[in-house]
C-alpha cells in the first residue's frame, strides 16, 4: 500500500497463512499499522486522528440519538426535549453530539491549515487534498442538516435562508430549491430527507477518510520540512521515518486526551456555549429571530455569502456582462462555494519548488494573513449587515481569493525559498541530536 | 506560529458565539448552580415551585416537565407523597375516558404540567435556557463557565425590572415598561435622532407578575421581591435543564479520568521516543 519501502508482513503460523491466502486482511491491518512515518512530524499531525475520533463519535452518539428520535415537525422538538429529559444519559449523549460537531469542525479548520502552511496538498497529495476538500464538503452538509434536526427557531428559519441560497441560482434555483425542501417552503418533507441525508453522510465521510487514509499512505505523508523520505532501500527509509505503531498512535493518543479533557469540559460545564439560545424555541415560521446566525463554523464562508452585495463594484460589473443573470444574490452564492473551490485548486495556483512553508520566508506571512483573515472573516460574519461591518466582510473575502488565485502563483515565481534540510533524518538530527553523539541539542520549535 | 493561530482561532470562535442585542439591563444575580461545582438549591427550587403553582401558571405552562420531576433527585426533590398531592391538584385531558370521547381527571405523576392558557404566555420549561443573559467579558460569553448562560439572571432581572414608564413615551403605550426586556414594543418618541433606544428594555404584554411578598414560604426564606424573582428564576433554571447536577458531575468525573489518561500518555509518549530522541535535558 505505502509507496515507502518497508518490511513486508510474513505469516508464520499456519493459520494466519491460510487466512492470508484467501483474504490478506491481516497483511492489510499489518501494513496500515506499520506504515513508515516521517519521524520529525510535529503537533500540528495530530489532528487526523481527532478527526477520525471525532466522526466515530458522532456515528456512535447519533445512532442512539436516532433511537429517541422523531423527524415530525409536530414531535422533533419534544423529541429532543425528551431525549434530554428522560432518555437514560441521553442528555450526555446529545451534548456530545451537540459538541462533537464543533470539535469536528474545529479539528478539520486546524488540519486544513496545516496542510496549507506545509504544503501538504503540493503533488504527489493532490488527490489526498481533492479527497479531503469531498469531506470537508460532506461535513458542512451533514452539519447543517443535524442543527435543523431539533426543528428550534434557528433551524427552521436557517433552513429557509440556506436553502434561499439555492434558490438564488438562475434558471433552475427554483427548482432546485424545491427539490432540497420536498416542498414549497421549510416544512415536513424538508425536515424527513434532511433527517434521512443526516444519517447517510457521515457513512460516505467515512468512506471517503478510508479513500483519505489510502491516499496519503500510497505517497507516504507529508512532513513539516516537506522533504520527502527516502526511498532507496528500507535501510534508508528507515532512517527518515518510525513505524506508525506504536510512536505516533501513542503520541496522537496522548494529543486526543488532552483535548478530550478540553472537550469533556466543555460537555459537563457549558454544553451550551456554542449553541444559539433561539434554538431552544420550538420552530415557528410565523415569528422570525432578529438574528439568523449560523453556527459558528460557518460563519467565515457565511460572511463571503453576504460580502458581495449589489453596491460592490465587481457585482455590478458582472451583474452588466451577464445581462442581469449573475446578480448580487447568486454571486454572493457564487462566491461562497468559490471559496471553497479556489482552495481546493492550491495543489495547480502553488507554483513554488518548495513544499513547506518553514522554508518560504515570504509566503510565511501570507499565509499568517491568510489564518488572520479567517479569523475575522469569522467575527464579521456573526455581526449585523450595517455599519463597518459590510466593508471588512468585503476586505476579507477579497483577501480570501487574492491568497488563491494572485499570491500563491505569484510567490512561487519572486519568492527566494531558504533550502531545505537534505533529509528527514538530518531534521530530526538537528533537533534532537544526532543518535550517537552526546552534542546540545536544539529545542523544537 | 501554528499555536498562536490556533490560539486566535479558539478566542474567534468564542467572539463569534456572542451576537449584539438589543440593550436591556439584565442583573448578574449570584445563584447557588453557578460554576463547574455549582449545585441546585432544593429549597430555593421548592420555594419557586411555589411561586410558579400560585403565580405564573395562572397564565404560562410547562408542558415539558412531568409531575414525576419535582420527586427527582437534583431538583425540587419533593418527597413522593407530596409530588403526588401536587400533581392530584392539577386536572389533565385524557382522551382514553369516556369511551374515547375523552374527559378531565386528576393528574398522576406520568403526567406533564399542563400548557400555557393563555395563547401569547410562552410556555416556560425551556425559558430559562432560550435567553442568554449576558455574553460576557468583552462579548465573548466565556463567563458561561462560571455564570451559565445567564438565562436565569434574565428572568430575574425581568421580573425585578417592571419599572415606572420613562418620560419619552406616550402614557398610553400598550404593555408594561420593562427594563430587561428585549423583544416587546418600542415607542417612536424613545428613539433619538441616531435611531439608538434612548432608555434600555421595551415594552412588555405581560403585567408585573411579582411585587414582593406576594407569598409566605414554609422555610420562612424572605420573600422580597428580589429573593422571590432570583427563586422563580431557579426553579425555571432546573425546569429547564433539569439534569444538570448529574451532567457537572459526569463532566468533573470526565475531566478528572481523561486528565489522569493524559498524564499516563505523556509518561508512555516519553519514554517511547527517549531512544530516539538525544536531548541532553
Amino acid at each position: 500500500m505505502s509507496g515507502i519501502p518497508h518490511d513486508h508482513y510474513e505469516p508464520k503460523s499456519n493459520f494466519t497463512k491460510g487466512v492470508e491466502s484467501r483474504l490478506p486482511i491481516i497483511g492489510l491491518l499489518h501494513t496500515t499499522l506499520t506504515a513508515p512515518t516521517p519521524k520529525n512530524l510535529n503537533w500540528m499531525w495530530i489532528w487526523g486522528i481527532v478527526l477520525t475520533f471525532t466522526l466515530a463519535l458522532q456515528i456512535a452518539t447519533g445512532i442512539v440519538l436516532v433511537m429517541h428520535y422523531t423527524p415530525h415537525v409536530d414531535m422533533a422538538f419534544n423529541s429532543v426535549e425528551h431525549i434530554m429529559r428522560n432518555v437514560n444519559g441521553g442528555h450526555m449523549i446529545r451534548y456530545f453530539h451537540m459538541n462533537g460537531a464543533s470539535l469536528f469542525f474545529l479539528a478539520v479548520y486546524i488540519h486544513m491549515f496545516r496542510g496549507l502552511y506545509y504544503g501538504s496538498y503540493k503533488a504527489p497529495r493532490e488527490i489526498t487534498w481533492i479527497i479531503g476538500m469531498l469531506i470537508y464538503i460532506m461535513m458542512m452538509g451533514a452539519g447543517f442538516m443535524g442543527y435543523v434536526l431539533p426543528w428550534g427557531q434557528m433551524s427552521f428559519h436557517g433552513t429557509a435562508v440556506i436553502t434561499g441560497l439555492f434558490g438564488a441560482i438562475p434558471f433552475v434555483g427554483e427548482s432546485l430549491q424545491t427539490l432540497l425542501l420536498g416542498a414549497g417552503a421549510v416544512g415536513q418533507p424538508a425536515l424527513n430527507r434532511f433527517f434521512s441525508l443526516h444519517y447517510l453522510l457521515p457513512f460516505i465521510i467515512a468512506g471517503l477518510v478510508i479513500v483519505h487514509i489510502w491516499a496519503f499512505h500510497s505517497t507516504g505523508n507529508n512532513n513539516p520540512t516537506g522533504v520527502e523520505v527516502r526511498r532507496g532501500s528500507v535501510a534508508e527509509a528507515k532512517k527518515d521515518t518510525l513505524p506508525f505503531w506504536p510512536y505516533f498512535v501513542i503520541k496522537d493518543l496522548f494529543a486526543l486526551a488532552i483535548i478530550l479533557t478540553v472537550f469533556m469540559a466543555v460537555v459537563g460545564f457549558m454544553p451550551n456555549y456554542l449553541g444559539h439560545p433561539d434554538n431552544y424555541i420550538p420552530a415557528n415560521a410565523l415569528a422570525t429571530p432578529s438574528h439568523i446566525v449560523p453556527e459558528w463554523y460557518f460563519l467565515p464562508f457565511y460572511a463571503i455569502l453576504r460580502a458581495f452585495t449589489a453596491d460592490v463594484w465587481v457585482v455590478q460589473i458582472v451583474n452588466f456582462l451577464s445581462f442581469g443573470i449573475i446578480d448580487a444574490k447568486f454571486f454572493g452564492v457564487l462566491a461562497m462555494f468559490g471559496a471553497i473551490f479556489v482552495m481546493a485548486l492550491a495543489p495547480w495556483l502553488d507554483t513554488s519548488s518548495v513544499r513547506s512553508g518553514r522554508f518560504r520566508p515570504m509566503f510565511k506571512w501570507w499565509f499568517a494573513l491568510l489564518a488572520v483573515d479567517f479569523v475575522v472573516l469569522m467575527w464579521v460574519g456573526a455581526m449585523p449587515t450595517d455599519g463597518i461591518y459590510p466593508y471588512i466582510s468585503l476586505l476579507g473575502a477579497t483577501y480570501w481569493f487574492a491568497y488563491f488565485l494572485i499570491i500563491l502563483p505569484l510567490l512561487g515565481v519572486i519568492e527566494k525559498p531558504l533550502t531545505p534540510p537534505a533529509t528527514i533524518e538530518d531534521d530530526f538530527n538537528a533537533h534532537y541530536g544526532p543518535k550517537t553523539g552526546g552534542t546540545a541539542a536544539k529545542p523544537a520549535e | 506560529m501554528f499555536r498562536k493561530l490556533t490560539l486566535a482561532a479558539v478566542l474567534a470562535v468564542s467572539a463569534s458565539a456572542a451576537v449584539a442585542e438589543s440593550e436591556v439591563h439584565v442583573e448578574d444575580f449570584d445563584f447557588s448552580f453557578e460554576g463547574p461545582f455549582g449545585s441546585y438549591d432544593q429549597n430555593q427550587l421548592q420555594r419557586g415551585l411555589k411561586i410558579y403553582t400560585e403565580i405564573c401558571s395562572a397564565c404560562h405552562g410547562m408542558e415539558l416537565v412531568a409531575f414525576r420531576n419535582l420527586h427527582d433527585e437534583g431538583g425540587p426533590s419533593l418527597p413522593e407523597d407530596q409530588m403526588r398531592a401536587y400533581a392530584a391538584g392539577f386536572e389533565v385531558f385524557d382522551q382514553s375516558l369516556d369511551d374515547g370521547a375523552g374527559d378531565y381527571r386528576a393528574a398522576t405523576p406520568a403526567d406533564k404540567f399542563p400548557g400555557s392558557s393563555l395563547s401569547n404566555a410562552p410556555d416556560l420549561s425551556l425559558m430559562a435556557k432560550s435567553r442568554a443573559g449576558f455574553h460576557g467579558p468583552y462579548g465573548t460569553g466565556l463567563n458561561q463557565l462560571f455564570k451559565g448562560m445567564g438565562g436565569a439572571e434574565y428572568i430575574a432581572s425581568l421580573m425585578t425590572g417592571y419599572e415606572e414608564a420613562p418620560e419619552c413615551a406616550p402614557e398610553d403605550f400598550e404593555g408594561s415598561y420593562n427594563s430587561a426586556f428585549a423583544a416587546g414594543g418600542f415607542p417612536e418618541s424613545c428613539i433619538d435622532d441616531h435611531g439608538h433606544h434612548m432608555v434600555p428594555g421595551s415594552w412588555i404584554a405581560m403585567g408585573q407578575p411579582l411585587y414582593g411578598e406576594d407569598l409566605d414560604f414554609d422555610d420562612g426564606h424572605s420573600n422580597s421581591l428580589h429573593h422571590e424573582a432570583q427563586d422563580v428564576a431557579a426553579f425555571l433554571m432546573w425546569a429547564a435543564e433539569p439534569k444538570m447536577m448529574a451532567r457537572k458531575q459526569a463532566g468533573l468525573t470526565g475531566v478528572i479520568f481523561l486528565a489522569l489518561l493524559s498524564v499516563l500518555l505523556y509518561l508512555t509518549n516519553k519514554r517511547l521516543w527517549a531512544p530516539h530522541k538525544h536531548k541532553d535535558d
